[in-house]
């Protein structure tokens, strides 16, 4: 079965100067990536992966080098609702109720209240935040925060979801927890995520393709095409398949810290 | 600091200033009491002569119970229509400073809206700004009111104008600081809602500026009664705490000079006491307290 490419990049180049001269960010990067795909990007810090994931969402701008998202140019695609993003820190406002930040980008996109309502809902139930309308950012332990937070960018229907580091700052109870909502969550809505982490297990536990980073220039190195079974009950992080893509991985990664 | 720690230092602060100001009466009083004295031919004894300058009817320096005693007189015992009551002029005073400081904040507001979203306003209007602070608004006040005045305005509205002139600054520097607040993540994560630029100002800039709008919002009261109370001294007549301090400066009664100032000083705190209310109960509420 032939999927469309939701998000295609060729050449990609990005430099940006600083006091020390001009840093490549971003190095002859081609990626394509289907619909309905769970794409990790992992690698140490530097590596550009969060700065690949803000060209896509037109936050940055590349030097050279094509990118297209859902055939069109980020900007375009950022104009139509294409994408929602997850930031590292939730960065819900403090003076909205949870209820009320989810519904701060319909309000801007101009949606009726009812509408807003009953995306409200929708989608809290979808992060299992029912019941927590009324509660106050600081009322919610990190945790649900970041699950508002992606509640807050599933709100208005964007085909792919692009998150930076979302549970970076949690632990790792919280952290496998919120890995399986988010796969449940995947399965459930057939949405196309862009996942940036540095942690190798989640990256092999949650992604259908996993694209290995170096810095020095930013480039990548590998990509991995997963054939774990959809359906991945944490435990399947024991099994052989598991272990052997957690080896691929930290070899890709190695690799590029061969020059150090 | 808790209430109670707070207690003694200020009580012990003020205990001193009350001592003091009771010595300076003595001494700067003293000359007075000995001429008097001397012109009854009799000698005074040291009790004598303290009772002597605490009780005079010009003093050069009232004390603290005599110009307590002025300014209940003064508020209790004159009808608060008549010129000779502190309520008066302290009415007067605080509806130039109210009129001063909401033409002064909305002015002030307007500005940093501007320069934050302008790069070009912020280029060329901040020096202004901040030029406009540097003049001596004694020397401007009396040119705002002549000019004013030719163009047939007079009373309340060329007060308040020079009240507004010193409050409004206070309010574009806290203010352009408060706009800018937001982190960029919280920018960028308007940008990828595809925000307008009111939207950001609306749902992000604005509430998450309170907290420095309501510290330029006391700044400003202050300034704003400071200006009042300058733009009463050229205009004459008008009454108002400042005409009042003048007149007793003019006529050398010490007691109309000091009362004028306490009642000043008591407007101005209970005006910022009222902003300070407001800033907790609003930044509690928005979850924004520091």
């Amino acid at each position: 079965m032939h999927q469309p490419n939701v998000i295609e990049a060729s050449n990609l180049h990005l430099s940006f100067e600083t006091n020390d001269g001009p840093v490549n960010a971003l190095s002859d990067v081609n990626l394509s990536i289907k619909k309905g795909d769970f794409v990790s990007f992992i690698g140490p810090s530097g590596c550009g992966k969060t700065t690949l994931l803000r060209v896509l969402a037109d936050l940055d701008e590349p030097t050279s080098g094509a990118v297209t998202v859902n055939g069109v140019s980020p900007r375009d695609a950022r104009l139509a609702r294409a994408y929602g993003y997850v930031f590292q820190a939730a960065g819900l406002y403090p003076w909205r109720n949870i209820s009320s930040n989810i519904k701060l980008p319909l309000e801007i996109m101009g949606y009726s209240k009812s509408e807003q309502k009953s995306r409200v809902s929708k989608v809290l139930e979808l992060v299992e935040l029912l019941g927590f309308e009324k509660k106050f950012p600081w009322q919610l332990s990190g945790g649900m925060q970041q699950r508002a937070s992606i509640a807050r960018a599933l709100a208005f229907d964007a085909d792919i979801l692009l998150m930076d580091e979302p549970f970076g700052a949690l632990d790792e109870i919280v952290r496998d927890h919120l890995n399986e909502q988010l796969l449940k969550l995947w399965k459930s809505t057939n949405k196309t995520i862009c996942f940036v982490t540095h942690s190798i297990p989640e990256a092999v536990y949650l992604s259908t393709k996993i694209v290995v980073m170096s810095p020095r220039p930013g480039r990548i190195i590998d990509v991995i095409e997963s054939d774990l079974p959809i359906d991945r009950p944490l435990e399947i992080r024991d099994t052989k398949k598991f272990i052997e893509l957690s080896q691929r991985v930290r070899e890709g990664l190695r690799s590029g810290h061969s020059d150090e | 600091m808790s209430e109670k720690s707070k207690f003694f230092p200020v009580i012990s602060v003020l205990t001193v200033i009350v001592i003091l100001w009771y010595g300076f009466s003595v001494v700067l009083n003293s000359p007075w009491a000995f001429d008097q004295a001397k012109r009854n031919t009799i000698s005074l004894s040291f009790p004598e002569l303290v009772s002597k300058t605490w009780s005079q009817k010009r003093p050069k320096l009232p004390t603290p119970h005599q110009v307590a005693s002025e300014m209940w007189n003064t508020t209790v015992h004159q009808k608060i229509t008549s010129k000779r009551s502190l309520v008066y002029h302290t009415w007067i005073t605080f509806s130039e400073t109210m009129f001063g400081f909401l033409l002064g904040t909305s002015l002030g507001i307007l500005l940093a809206i501007a320069i934050v979203h302008n790069r070009a306003t912020a280029i060329s209007v901040m020096p202004w700004i901040i030029t406009s602070q540097t003049i001596p608004i004694l020397a401007l006040a009396p040119m705002i009111i002549v000019a004013l005045g030719s163009a047939g305005f007079s009373g309340l509205l060329p007060i308040a104008i020079i009240s507004m002139y010193l409050s409004f600054f206070p309010v574009v520097v806290g203010m352009v600081k408060g706009l800018r607040s937001p982190e960029r993540l919280e920018l960028d994560q308007m940008k990828t809602w595809s925000a307008s630029g009111p939207q950001v100002l609306i749902k992000l800039r604005l509430p998450k500026s309170m907290p420095f709008f309501f510290t330029s919002l006391k700044l400003g009261m202050a300034a704003a009664l400071v200006g009042a109370i300058v733009g009463e001294l050229p205009s004459g007549g008008g009454g108002g705490l400042g005409f009042r301090m003048l007149s007793g400066s003019t006529f050398g009664n010490t007691l109309h000079i000091w009362s004028g100032l306490f009642s000043a000083a008591l407007l101005a705190a209970a005006l910022i006491t009222f902003i300070g209310i407001l800033q907790k109960v609003i930044l509690k509420k928005m979850a924004l307290e520091l």
